[in-house]
């Protein structure tokens, strides 16, 4: 069915200009006509016709200036302009194209075959008006897409702080826009001075992996900052994205648990790419994906086994996401763990790998790469960072400064529960206490664990002395544990006032054989290994240190004076 | 077409051929070629000898199947699997959920 268009001809010769106005409006189209160039250009400004017959020579203004200034005009509209030529040099149809002819036609002039350039035209001119219209609703969506994803982000970044991404030992590389490209990174400074680390890889893109983020933010600062476990933490971040993700979506991460005080590190790592521990001296061994990704099987099933691997300072830890991995370049490679494997032996001891890689990936594609994410610990001693606020519970009341309690954790309690994050909440009651919660806590861990590895449990921690020695005290401590049948850590707090303000006392005994005071004492100032630091911790720590008759337990102060 | 699935004589086994990259582009004619079959097969096959790339929206369709086939108690291997493919398989430690051969 053809349409009708606005025509401009534009034709010197008033002989020509009827003959050919006449064929077409005989066509059905509304005809505009000028006599040059100069007039041709006014009446498309005022009249902007659809399609344009062009005389090529003309007086005032030739065809060829006159198309130019049309299609400048018309910008991005596509206005087809039609050359009427008897012009037979080439020469003289190359000068047509160039100033922006789409099409010749000369003389005679033939109705049909003039007809049939009009109606091709007039397509071709509709098609380039969808594909505009297309274009620029895409463009105007996509800016909308990405004005929503920085106001995500906005929020996400609130809900889930940065946490201590900005320690001075983190070096980060991530896109801002990663949390749609699924990738997380997340940093806590725990109260017991340690720091947990989560590099997560959402499966997919854009809002269906982010979405899980959010969630799984939350739970990570939260129970880090009250206190709770890598496994803890770890357990209920796989439960919650159970729950709440479809099957087929799941999380890819790498938790990085790291003490330098005790001078560990405990790494569960599901389904991301290896990351790597970098000794000070360059030699660098990989922690490996041992178990499913996070979202993937039910509670009952979810296997929480961390590796434990000796760490001091001056080690490097290194995660990556597969996106460095699996970026490929111009002819389609993969970067891959064997070019990841050497730069890492050619860089220096004492630089960061991150710049290396970067310069490597760079060098590999030509151009910076930025869907893919990287993070580096750098192990410093004495490096002490404020833990996240701790959420206290409540609004402020007057404070409990008389009492006692004791807990007695039997065994199948100790194989189950984690009672740390639980006494540190009801201590943090005691306003007192709130300004040294971290330091508490450290030393109500250290008790802990002592009760537990070394009472309950009977593990030697001479065994730590070496490094495969360091592993299989961790393994060791796994499965005694899960067998455990009998035995108890007594827990007592006692709070109370003092002539110049108050104290607490935490007194921990344990179910075992207890130990020869002088020896372990004696132990403890040669202790220079990988052993021993906890009691020298305790002791430095607390106000008050003592032992129980028999080496069975442990009492330790604090105190405080009356505020003024 | 890139994936393909046929029965056994006796209805009990489904085999998935899979051709060329297994990503999301395949995300409908995986499903397809689970939920499309008239019968309610006891064990599934997926054969990946012609799959030359498997990323992670693939393992989430594998998933997807394993969730169909009753999850837990669910039988799929994944067969004629070639290095690339495995090593990506081993990184996100599947061997726990499906026979790996």
């Amino acid at each position: 069915m053809p349409r009708r268009l606005t025509i401009l001809i534009a034709e010197d010769n008033p002989a020509d200009r009827m003959l050919l106005s006449t064929i077409v409006s005989r066509q059905g189209h509304r005809v505009l006509t000028a006599g040059n160039g100069h007039e041709a250009i006014s009446i498309f400004e005022h009249e902007h016709p659809q399609l344009v017959l062009m005389d090529a020579l003309m007086p005032v203004m030739d065809g060829f200036e006159a198309a130019e200034r049309i299609k400048q005009l018309a910008g991005d509209e596509l206005v087809p302009i039609i050359f009427l030529t008897s012009l037979a040099e080439n020469e003289a149809l190359v000068r047509c194209l160039e100033a922006g002819g789409d099409d010749f036609i000369s003389k005679p002039y033939n109705p049909i075959i003039l007809e049939a350039k009009i109606q091709a035209m007039g397509r071709l001119r509709r098609l380039q008006a969808t594909v505009r219209q297309q274009r620029d609703l895409i463009a105007r969506q996509n800016q909308q897409l990405l004005n929503e994803q920085q106001v995500a982000k906005a929020i996400f970044d609130k809900v889930a702080h940065a946490g201590c991404l900005d320690a001075p030992n983190i070096r980060y590389v991530q896109s801002p826009l990663a949390l749609f490209n699924g990738d997380l990174l997340l940093a806590a400074q725990t109260p017991t001075d340690r720091m947990f680390v989560l590099l997560g890889d959402f499966t997919g893109h854009g809002l269906p992996a982010a979405i899980g983020a959010m969630p799984l933010a939350e739970t990570f600062y939260g129970m880090a900052a009250k206190g709770y476990s890598s496994g803890d933490v770890l357990r209920e971040m796989n439960a919650k994205l159970k729950r709440i993700l479809p099957v087929g979506v799941f999380c890819c991460a790498t938790l990085l648990d790291i003490s330098l005080q005790k001078g560990t590190l405990h790494v569960w790592n599901g389904g991301l790419p290896d990351g790597y521990v970098i000794r000070a001296d360059g030699r660098h061994a990989p922690l490996v994906s041992r178990h499913l990704p996070l979202g993937v099987v039910e509670p009952g099933n979810f296997d929480d086994r961390f590796d434990v691997v000796p760490v001091q300072p001056g080690d490097r830890l290194l995660l990556l996401s597969d996106g460095v991995l699996e970026s490929r370049n111009a002819q389609d490679e993969m970067f891959g763990e064997q070019r990841l494997l050497q730069v890492l032996d050619d860089a220096r001891p004492s630089e960061s790998s991150i710049d290396r890689i970067q310069q490597a990936l760079l060098a590999f594609h030509g151009q910076v790469q930025d869907d893919l994410s990287l993070v580096e610990v750098t192990l410093v001693d004495g490096l002490t960072l404020t833990p996240a606020p701790l959420a206290f519970v409540g609004t402020p009341q007057p404070s409990p400064l008389d009492w006692s309690a004791r807990f007695e954790l039997r065994a199948e309690t100790l194989r189950n529960f984690n009672p740390l994050p639980s006494l540190l909440q009801l201590l943090l009651q005691v306003h007192e206490l709130r300004h040294q919660a971290g330091t508490v806590y450290t030393v109500l861990a250290e008790l802990y664990s002592n009760a537990l590895e070394h009472g309950v449990l009977r593990l030697d921690s001479r065994l730590k002395a070496s490094a495969k020695g360091f592993s299989d005290y961790y393994s060791e401590r796994q499965n005694r544990l899960r067998a455990l049948s009998d035995g108890h850590v007594c827990i007592g707090i006692d709070v109370s006032h003092t002539d110049t303000g108050g104290r607490l006392s935490i007194t921990v005994d344990d179910s075992g054989p207890g130990f020869d005071v002088e020896r372990v004492l004696q132990a403890e100032y040669r202790a220079e290994g990988l052993s021993g630091r906890g009691i020298r911790l305790i002791r430095e720590l607390a106000d008050g240190f003592s032992w129980r008759p028999g080496g069975r337990g442990i009492s330790v102060e604090f105190r405080w004076d009356r505020e003024a | 077409m890139t994936i393909t699935s046929q029965l056994s004589a006796d209805d009990q086994e489904l085999t998935i051929h899979i051709r060329g990259r297994f990503d999301f582009s395949t995300h409908q004619a995986f499903r397809d070629a689970y939920q499309s079959v008239g019968a309610t097969p006891q064990r599934y096959v997926v054969d990946l000898k012609e799959a030359t790339y498997l990323d992670s929206s693939a393992l989430g369709m594998l998933l997807l199947l394993r969730d169909h086939a009753g999850g837990d108690k669910s039988d799929i291997r994944l067969v004629h699997c070639n290095s690339e493919v495995r090593k990506v398989l081993a990184i996100s430690n599947f061997e726990q959920l499906f026979k790996i051969e």
